[in-house]
């Protein structure tokens, strides 16, 4: 059991478990969407008083800024207590593309150090990058009005026709950058 | 009270994130790329028990356990524009920082910090959001 949990969760323990959280929001009178919270923090900043989507009661929503808070404090313990390693075993396939590259620790960490390492932040092209990708991020989100919890969790599960044109757009966004785009960035 | 258990569920959905590895790079990278079947996996299958809860709650629509109110599932409003094209670019967003709003919390936890800039980016990509509203299609 122990040895179950501290090695990395294969996928039909992970889902069913997402599905638990999702329940569980559901259970207490709340829904599950992760996204939400940066329209909140945006209210909450005071930044956007003069901004219709800003303009709520964001106080009402600090039960999600709370998963949002356990989330980072759960990522914490996994990382520091629950997990044996943090080598993400990806394919072979996979291994060998991100080190063509020059992404040289795939397979033998949980993120690419030239994006997330200590000094990423002094890479201009790293910096370029997680600014634009979390830009396209936020302001995808609430245009799409959800992101992967809200849209192709939540909403598929209750057969929602938006929620799956949503999904299938994540996914054209995704290609794209993935198969056309990836190769001019790391080169 | 409420929020310790609001905590808890984020507790539960962030240990979640890290442990299926659904909050690595690499594996979105590989998910777009088709080259394994653990996302696939664990997205179909928090849909297979997913839709299987939200039949179940909709169909007997029980009360909250904190408030006593009915559940209630909404619809997401019809349309198609703004689910497309925001989906495009979020599905940019994701494959370049790697991240979706969940797991970036759960990844600051596990102390990649440069996920910062990307929480921070994501806040302001928001707020332009907001602010060209009215000029977008929906």
């Amino acid at each position: 059991m122990i040895e179950f949990l501290t090695n990395p969760w294969p996928w039909y323990f992970s889902g069913p478990m997402i599905a638990l959280v999702m329940f569980l929001l559901l259970w207490t009178g709340k829904t599950f969407g992760m996204s939400s919270n940066l329209r909140t923090l945006c209210a909450a900043s005071g930044l956007g008083k003069n901004i219709p989507l800003f303009q709520f009661d964001w106080k009402a929503q600090r039960w999600n800024l709370a998963v949002a808070a356990g989330a980072i404090l759960g990522g914490f313990l996994a990382h520091q207590f629950l997990s044996a390693s943090t080598a993400v075993d990806i394919s072979p396939a996979t291994v060998d593309q991100l080190t063509q590259m020059g992404i040289v620790d795939a397979g033998n960490s949980y993120m690419p150090k030239m994006l997330f390492g200590s000094d990423a932040l002094t890479n201009v092209r790293s910096l370029i990058l997680l600014s634009l990708g979390g830009f396209l991020v936020g302001f995808g989100a609430r245009y799409a009005g959800g992101c992967t919890s809200g849209h192709a969790i939540s909403g598929l599960s209750n057969f929602q026709l938006p929620s799956l044109i949503a999904v299938i757009g994540f996914f054209i966004g995704g290609l794209v950058v993935n198969h056309f785009i990836y190769p001019f960035l790391f080169s | 009270m409420k929020t310790i258990v609001y905590f808890s569920i984020g507790l539960l959905f962030g240990i979640t994130m890290f442990m299926s590895e659904a909050a690595s790079w690499f594996r979105i990278y590989e998910m777009f790329q088709f080259q394994a079947f653990h996302m696939y996996g664990i997205i179909g299958s928090a849909l297979f028990c997913g839709a299987i809860i939200t039949y179940v709650l909709k169909k007997f629509s029980p009360k909250d356990v904190l408030e006593g109110q009915p559940i209630v599932i909404a619809d997401k409003a019809p349309g198609w524009k703004r689910y497309l094209y925001g989906g495009i670019l979020f599905g940019c967003g994701w494959a370049i920082a790697g991240a979706c709003p969940g797991p970036m919390f759960t990844l600051l936890g596990a102390g990649f910090y440069p996920i910062l800039l990307v929480i921070f980016s994501a806040t302001v990509g928001t707020f332009f959001y907001g602010l060209l509203q009215d000029k977008l299609p929906h």
